[in-house]
């Protein structure tokens, strides 16, 4: 056929996107009260059950730090008569991927199998969760792996300054520890307290089960049903005690903090307060907020720091969403020489766009643009749907939140985002962490506004 | 037919080569309204020469910053249109992808094809030396500033001879970074970056006849270029080399590797299953000798790393605190001669082969990215040239055998010729295998 030459004086308009809509979910009881829900996904004869225990990291008991995750970590270690090897060789013989994700306010156990092993996926899932062995030679063993695990990240910058930067920005809060706990924590754990622990998170009514594949609502609940059916709710007590999510943390005020790392070729850099929940109005504000600051390539934070000041490899910003308070902040890794610099321009963002310059018509366009325009590419699996809908459960969403997104999103205006900025970020309370060498970095630091710069030891 | 009967796997698509000699592939999914646009060029860090490393990764970051009709940052009006977008160089390929609203595919075909052909008037000495500043903080985020993150560096540089090259990492080293001189970079653009050295997928929600068109359309017009010459080149090992690396590290960790097949040649599927009976899983033979009943390693791993002219096995085993390495290297080389004395068993046998039906089933589940289908046929085009190996390659790991997993580990896994790495805590060198020579990366 005849082509038209390519015009090159100008790009090629791009055509209005088609309305997207997430497909159906269907909600489902079981009768020992489990909640389920389905979501039939039909590409790839795969299918993803995640199942989501209410309380994370934010339910460890205090000095119990990292005991959830130790929960999650002992769960696949043995069901029955079979041992984790067999467990491990289970897994790998339906070709599934199995992972468990502790959060601050729950736990994902998720596992991906083929279509046609949908029935044995489920109830190896089933038996894990619901029968695990928790014998205390593969608890001495996998807590010494997750202690040796932990020394080992002393070294490794970025993990060193995001356990750093919860415990300044939540203090003893149940959400200022990392998932992993500490050593000395983990040295004071027992089997039993792992026990006792999973009797009272892992139970039908804390749990939510979500199944997306390629198959109907019904056999997805067929399967549901026969791998899960016969769970019962334990006669022990549920967990007691106010869910993270309810504390009010104390909130920080405005100071700067170095790790010191002898000799670093980098600065790890965290700047950030805690700024709000996911259950907030403002969310689509928010995001579309952060994305014009920093939540993606073409942002004001990345294009100063890399773009323009090559300083580092990349910046970014974010919100850690959970159920309760939670931090908006800055990351990146730069040059040991542009330490300060970097702070400073960092900050100068995060305080800019609070009013002295705001939000362009442009701008806004474009952050809204890129978060709608290309939504429907973060449902392509199987994976990536069931774990979506997980998150509607975790944060009590409608099951239409997919669908309105994008024009929730697109009805954002420039005075919104101003006005969250301006009510959500504050700069008095903004914590900055360097993680770097000291011996270079703390004299230039000390003549930004962040007051003089006090060492932290490095905590694991 | 059991109800567990074996799912068909399959990557239909269809290929054309324009008269510039660009090849065009084509594969249809309307699940998701979306087109992933994936280039390769055939040239990556073995095109380069020593004193000059890290050209070609460095270039492709100057892809992104404008072309002659689009002349400012790629990301912009990409980003703008809901496109994901990103690219990345090893040693034998560079690749760049979109993946596009399927209203936008006109836009990114438009800049794909821009920055092919008209890059050089763009580029400025400027931009050239922010990304050269940029490149140097990858470098130091991902390789100097990591634990074990000059290992590989250390590791490939014994392996090979220094004019073999692979002998040098993709990311270069700082000093070559640092002396690359601007005008290098328009004969590089003009050898490599050319038609006949590319090829384009088009994966997703649009007709074949359509993505023809609009590639003929946008790419039908650029001059062909030349195909560079392959990249010749051998190497081999007649010793064990052993080395010691200090590091930033907290425990101690050992690398052992070997010279092993090319991708795709024979043996190359086979060492891929030995990686993963020997590391990947708890079920995994090191796994559970050293980690799980032993309990002398906090982790191992093991992968062939498959590459264009010749690969190598690698093997790394962190020491769990207090045990010794040579220990360990004693209990590691006593897996590897039991492995190719007696072959894989049965039931692993039969492990790897579900596991590797359901990777390639569940690699298809993504039209665009890195390792998505329109990645994968770019790598079966530019590296084997044919876009259909997709099944051939299935089909090496279901056609292997006990015996050939064997043969392949016999064949290459010598304990005499091989790279031993030590990597020890700062001012431990004392703790590394007896023998080990200190070598100097950074």
């Amino acid at each position: 056929m005849a082509l038209a030459p390519v015009d090159r004086s100008s790009l090629p308009a791009v055509g209005p996107s088609p309305t997207f809509t997430f497909p159906a979910i269907v909600r489902h009881v079981l009768p020992n009260g489990l909640r389920v829900r389905t979501v039939e996904h039909a590409s790839i004869p795969v299918v993803t059950f995640v199942l989501q225990v209410e309380g994370g990291s934010g339910a460890d008991p205090a000095p119990q730090e990292g005991l959830a995750s130790l929960v999650g970590d002992m769960v696949d270690e043995g069901t029955g008569s079979l041992s984790a090897i067999d467990v491990s060789d289970a897994l790998a013989r339906i070709g599934a991927d199995y992972d468990v994700d502790t959060g601050a306010d729950a736990t994902n156990f998720s596992l991906t199998t083929l279509v046609r092993f949908a029935d044995r996926g489920a109830a190896l899932l089933a038996n894990l969760l619901t029968r695990p062995s928790l014998r205390e030679s593969d608890f001495t063993r996998v807590r010494q792996l997750r202690i040796d695990r932990l020394r080992q990240m002393k070294d490794v910058a970025p993990a060193v300054a995001e356990r750093a930067f919860l415990r300044l920005l939540y203090g003893p809060h149940p959400y200022g520890h990392s998932p992993l706990g500490n050593e000395e924590a983990l040295r004071g754990l027992t089997i039993e307290q792992v026990a006792a622990f999973h009797a009272a998170t892992v139970r039908p009514s804390r749990a939510t089960l979500v199944i997306a594949g390629g198959m109907r609502h019904d056999e997805l609940l067929r399967v549901a049903a026969a791998a899960f059916g016969e769970w019962t709710e334990p006669e022990s007590p549920t967990l007691t005690g106010i869910a993270a999510s309810s504390i009010e943390p104390t909130l920080t005020s405005r100071r700067l903090m170095i790790v010191h790392r002898d000799g670093a070729a980098q600065s790890e850099l965290r700047i950030g307060h805690l700024a709000a929940r996911r259950r907030t109005p403002d969310y689509a504000a928010l995001v579309v907020m952060n994305a014009v600051l920093g939540g993606q390539f073409v942002s004001r934070v990345n294009l100063k720091l890399r773009e323009e000041k090559a300083y580092t490899y990349g910046a970014r910003t974010g919100f850690d969403w959970k159920r309760g308070l939670a931090p908006f902040s800055l990351s990146t890794s730069v040059h040991t020489a542009s330490t300060a610099d970097a702070v400073q321009d960092a900050a100068a963002e995060i305080e800019a766009i609070r009013g002295a310059r705001p939000v362009t018509d442009n701008e806004l366009a474009l952050a809204q643009a890129s978060l709608t325009r290309g939504y429907p590419a973060g449902f392509e699996t199987a994976s990536q749907v069931a774990r979506a809908v997980s998150q509607l459960a975790l944060h009590d969403l409608p099951d239409s939140y997919f669908s309105d997104f994008v024009p929730t999103v697109n009805a954002v205006t420039a005075a919104d985002v101003t006005r969250v900025a301006a009510q959500y970020l504050d700069p008095s309370r903004l914590v900055a962490l360097v993680v770097g060498d000291s011996s270079v970095v703390a004299e230039p630091l000390r003549g930004l506004s962040f007051g003089e710069p006090q060492l932290l030891p490095v905590q694991m | 037919m059991t109800p567990e009967a074996a799912t068909s796997i399959d990557l239909p698509f269809t290929k054309r080569t324009l008269a510039n000699g660009l090849d065009v592939i084509v594969h249809e999914d309307h699940h998701v309204p979306i087109v992933a646009v994936n280039v390769w060029y055939h040239v990556g860090s073995k095109n380069e020469q020593p004193g000059r490393t890290g050209f070609a990764h460095l270039f492709e970051h100057l892809m992104f910053e404008g072309s002659e009709h689009y002349n400012s940052g790629y990301f912009v009006p990409l980003q703008a249109a809901g496109a994901q977008l990103n690219g990345s160089t090893n040693t034998d390929r560079t690749n760049y992808w979109e993946v596009v609203p399927t209203s936008a595919i006109d836009l990114a075909l438009w800049m794909e094809s821009d920055r092919m052909a008209y890059l050089l008037p763009a580029l400025t000495r400027e931009r050239f030396e922010t990304q050269r500043d940029v490149v140097l903080n990858e470098r130091r985020q991902n390789y100097e500033n990591r634990p074990y993150g000059l290992a590989m560096m250390a590791l490939t540089a014994a392996l090979y001879p220094p004019d073999h090259p692979y002998s040098w990492m993709t990311i270069g080293s700082a000093e070559d970074i640092r002396a690359m001189a601007f005008d290098d970079v328009r004969e590089f653009f003009r050898t490599y970056y050319c038609p006949a050295n590319a090829s384009l997928v088009l994966a997703g929600d649009i007709e074949t006849s359509r993505a023809f068109d609009l590639a003929e359309r946008y790419f039908g017009e650029i001059p062909p270029g030349a195909r560079p010459a392959p990249v010749v080149a051998s190497a081999g090992l007649s010793e064990e080399r052993r080395l010691v690396l200090e590091d930033r590290v907290e425990l101690p960790r050992l690398y052992f590797a070997w010279h092993s097949p090319a991708m795709f040649a024979p043996g190359d599927a086979e060492l891929d299953l030995a990686a993963d009976l020997l590391a990947n899983g708890k079920t995994a033979r090191l796994y559970r000798s050293l980690v799980y009943e032993q309990r002398v390693a906090l982790d191992v791993s093991a992968g062939q790393q498959s590459r264009e002219i010749g690969g190598f096995f690698v093997m790394a085993v962190t020491a769990a605190p207090g045990a010794s390495l040579t220990a360990l290297a004693a209990a590691v080389d006593a897996e590897i001669e039991t492995l190719t004395a007696s072959g894989p068993t049965g039931a692993e046998m039969e492990r790897a082969e579900a596991q590797a039906e359901a990777q390639f089933l569940y690699h298809l589940q993504t039209v665009g990215g890195f390792g998505g289908k329109s990645d994968q046929l770019n790598a079966y085009n530019v590296l084997r040239g044919d876009p259909a190996y997709f099944a051939a390659d299935l089909n090496r790991y279901r056609l292997a055998t006990h015996d050939s997993v064997r043969a392949a580990a016999q064949r290459y896994l010598s304990l005499e010729r091989r790279v031993v790495l030590s990597v020890v805590p700062r001012g431990k060198s004392a703790d590394a295998l007896p023998g080990s020579v200190p070598v100097a990366v950074s």
